[in-house]
């Protein structure tokens, strides 16, 4: 992982891969100024890197600017424990499904992390300085012999090794009754969301034994559930605001400030679906799996199985863009409904200026689209084929017509390798894709910061 | 894969279902959807696959409740296209023809005890529900020990015959175990003694969330049509539950098992004569989609099922 500096003639994309001690990853997440990055597994663990800043002397001559520095290992610590529910006799999971940062307001760091029933409020700090000279203590830490004291100093703080110590400050229990699948810290600073399957609370990050229920879907009689809740955000600027998704398709924007539960939406978007193209799969492929928030406030990002969607807040009717992201799957769909693929949940993300999203794949495939263009370009996330520091080449799925050297057939793709997890860093043109076990991180070393071409 | 509304070329029912379903036919009209064998098989593989989908739940972690959603409604999405194809009338009607007539009494007393009024509301069938154990529902089941074996018997006896399979299963998800609901504070008035043991004997076995069944209902039913009822060994059956006993209810009332209302899909059939679960084994055995196997290789099937049963219940 100690990469030295890279020679000024490579100034393309590179590539570099970190490979996690076990277990798959299972969220991914910058925060808010980038410097650090997140991960959960399966194993309960999170796993935070930094972006090591390098030397403005270096920098200068390479003429780049701003912080071109590689990731490392920051801290490790285990987030959430296997436990067990004995009224019901089932495992709860210590897959770490979301994290999500808190904008940082001191020297510490805060994260959310939550697996299936409960959240945790992580603090991470750092200890580079010890206070030495005490009076009545030696430097052991024994207490000295008062007849030994003849004068009196005053302690002083001498610098250490850097210790990060994480240490969980609040436990966020017995909120659901069902999987948890989103967080969503508000832009108040105070308050976030968490959403499972039929419910979404919103909890005070003071609070631990109490949350307020905002939105509650679970019908009187269980045997009329037919839909449930897929993921849900709050709104970057407006604190009242919300939008949850649920597997038929449909996105609900709610304003908390017009009830206190927010059953009822303030605005639905629902695209209407194509009587032409319906068939029994129709209903699982417009589930959605992911809903993100522009940065801008203005635009919606959602995921089903085969798209991924951008509707304008404006505009309830229907998605203002619409990406094929693997359309060569539609002709599978039973197959994928056999092997349990077409249930895969895929996220999606903004880039920091709202003109490129991404999306993941199978065959450790991801697909960058292009919102000025609509052009899409697939990228691999797979060691085998790329080199550390080496270009990424584009990727070709192919599907009939004229083949290409390169290109993959349909079905030779590899339904095991999804790419189900990524993040894109809130500034600058870097990603990280979660690829099973391991990291990826992406750079655009041409357009560091501005949009991709 | 199956769109609706276009014309559709007839496909060679030879044809693997899988393969031929992942071109895109166009689906014939209403009219002549059933009579093309090779949708109506597509369909059929269709139906069976979500059912085992939803019976395979394995019961270590609680399962995905949107993957559950999104099956049961696809299995309600072809149950309700069947109904209109007239396919689900034809063998729910074979089901009343075959059955023996002590049994159909006493099952559809039984099985239409807490449904009359629902059925009699309309006679367009209830869709397909998925469901947890709410108030007011009161749920028996019918279960004979060493239902792991029987689950294993039968899973391995589907390739024999698709409509088999499918009948076969269709009782599987109906006992879902606490796996669908999990609310704490409502209902459970009906909550039963069998749920409790359901709890208790939970191991590691997905068909753990089967509880032990009453002996008394298997006592109604005459030896004839036991084996069909043992093959839905999991199969349940509701009727009023006798006076919960409140402390018991207070300590189960977490557990929630959720039972798909095989009632409402039983309800679908009331315009033929009334039949009971078992029926529909052999009806979509012996109706099922037709170009297919004949009554008589499905008789022979459901003969040896009854004898595998027989040996695992001990009978």
């Amino acid at each position: 992982m100690g990469e030295d500096t890279e020679s000024p003639k490579i100034n393309h994309t590179f590539l570099r891969d970190y490979v996690t001690e076990a277990d798959v990853i299972s969220t991914v997440e910058f925060n808010h100024t980038g410097d650090l990055l997140a991960t959960g597994d399966k194993g309960g663990r999170v796993v935070i890197f930094q972006r090591e800043t390098e030397s403005k002397g270096e920098l200068e001559e390479v003429g780049e600017t701003g912080d071109s520095g590689e990731y490392n290992v920051y801290s490790t610590f285990q987030s959430h424990e296997p436990d067990f529910d004995y009224l019901k006799s089932l495992e709860i999971e210590e897959k770490i499904n979301k994290i999500r940062w808190l904008p940082q307001q001191n020297a510490a760091h805060f994260l959310l992390s939550t697996n299936d029933k409960t959240i945790k409020l992580w603090k991470v700090s750092e200890r580079d300085k010890r206070p030495e000279g005490y009076n009545l203590k030696d430097e052991g830490g024994r207490l000295k012999d008062n007849s030994t004291i003849t004068s009196l100093q005053v302690p002083v703080l001498k610098p250490t090794d850097l210790m990060v110590e994480v240490r969980p400050r609040r436990v966020f229990s017995n909120g659901h009754t069902y999987h948890v699948n989103s967080i969503s810290v508000n832009s108040d600073g105070e308050t976030y969301l968490s959403a499972d399957d039929l419910r979404i609370n919103m909890w005070h990050l003071g609070i631990t034994d109490r949350s307020f229920n905002i939105v509650d879907i679970k019908p009187a009689n269980m045997e009329d559930l037919t839909e449930v809740i897929t993921a849900a955000e709050f709104h970057p600027h407006h604190c009242h605001l919300f939008v949850y998704s649920s597997s038929k398709g449909t996105l609900r924007l709610c304003d908390m400030r017009a009830s206190a539960l927010c059953d009822r939406h303030a605005k639905l978007f629902e695209e209407p679906e194509d009587p032409g193209s319906r068939s029994f799969f129709s209903e699982i492929i417009s589930s959605v799996s992911d809903v993100k928030f522009s940065h801008s406030g203005r635009y919606l990002l959602t995921r089903d199985y085969l798209t991924a969607k951008v509707w304008d807040l404006n505009m309830d009717k229907g998605p203002v863009e619409t990406y094929q992201v693997h359309e060569y799957l539609r002709s599978k769909l039973c197959s994928l409904y056999e092997n349990d693929c077409i249930f895969d949940k895929f996220e999606c993300v903004w880039n920091s200026s709202d003109s490129v999203i991404m999306t993941g794949a199978y065959n450790s495939f991801f697909r960058m689209f292009d919102r000025e263009t609509g052009r899409g370009v697939t990228l691999e996330a797979w060691r085998e084929s790329s080199k550390p520091r080496a270009v990424l080449r584009t990727r070709r799925v192919y599907n009939g017509g004229k083949r290409r050297r390169g290109d993959v057939g349909v079905d030779s793709l590899d339904f095991t390798k999804k790419i189900l997890h990524m993040a894109w860093h809130p500034s600058e043109n870097i990603i990280a894709i979660a690829a099973t076990n391991n990291l990826y991180i992406f750079q655009d070393r041409i357009n560091p910061e501005t949009q991709l071409q | 894969m199956f769109p609706k509304g276009t014309k559709r070329k007839f496909s060679d029912s030879g044809e693997e279902p899988v393969s031929s379903g992942d071109q895109v036919p166009a689906a014939p009209s209403v009219a002549t959807r059933s009579l093309t064998s090779s949708y109506s098989l597509q369909r059929q593989s269709l139906l069976d696959m979500s059912l085992i989908k939803l019976q395979l739940c394995h019961m270590l972690v609680e399962p995905n409740l949107c993957r559950s959603v999104l099956i049961a409604n696809t299995v309600r999405q072809i149950q309700e296209e069947m109904t209109q194809d007239g396919t689900w009338q034809i063998m729910t009607q074979a089901l009343a023809a075959a059955q023996c007539p002590t049994d159909r009494l006493v099952a559809t007393e039984v099985l239409c005890r807490q449904t009359d009024a629902a059925a009699q509301a309309g006679q367009s069938p209830k869709p397909f529900s998925v469901g947890g154990l709410e108030e007011g529902y009161h749920a028996e089941e019918v279960v004979m020990e060493g239902d792991v074996e029987t689950e294993v018997t039968m899973s391995t006896l589907a390739p024999v015959s698709p409509q088999l399979s499918s009948a076969s299963y269709l009782a599987g998800p109906f006992v879902m175990g606490p796996c669908w609901d999990e609310d704490e504070e409502e209902e459970e008035e009906e909550e039963e003694e069998e749920d409790g043991e359901c709890e208790e004997d939970e191991e590691d076995d997905s068909e753990d969330c089967v509880s032990e069944g009453e002996e008394a209902d298997r006592d109604h039913l005459s030896p004839d049509s036991r084996t069909g009822e043992q093959v839905f060994g999991t199969f349940e059956i509701k009727h009023p539950a006798p006076p919960p006993d409140p402390a018991l209810e207070e300590l189960f009332s977490d557990v929630d098992p959720s039972y798909y209302d095989l009632d409402t899909v039983l309800t679908g059939m009331q315009s033929a004569p009334k039949m009971g679960p078992y029926d529909l084994l052999e009806s979509l055995s012996s109706h099922g989609p037709t170009a297919l196997s004949s009554s008589s290789s499905c008789r022979s099937d459901l003969n040896e099922l009854d004898h595998i049963m027989e040996i695992i219940v001990g009978s």
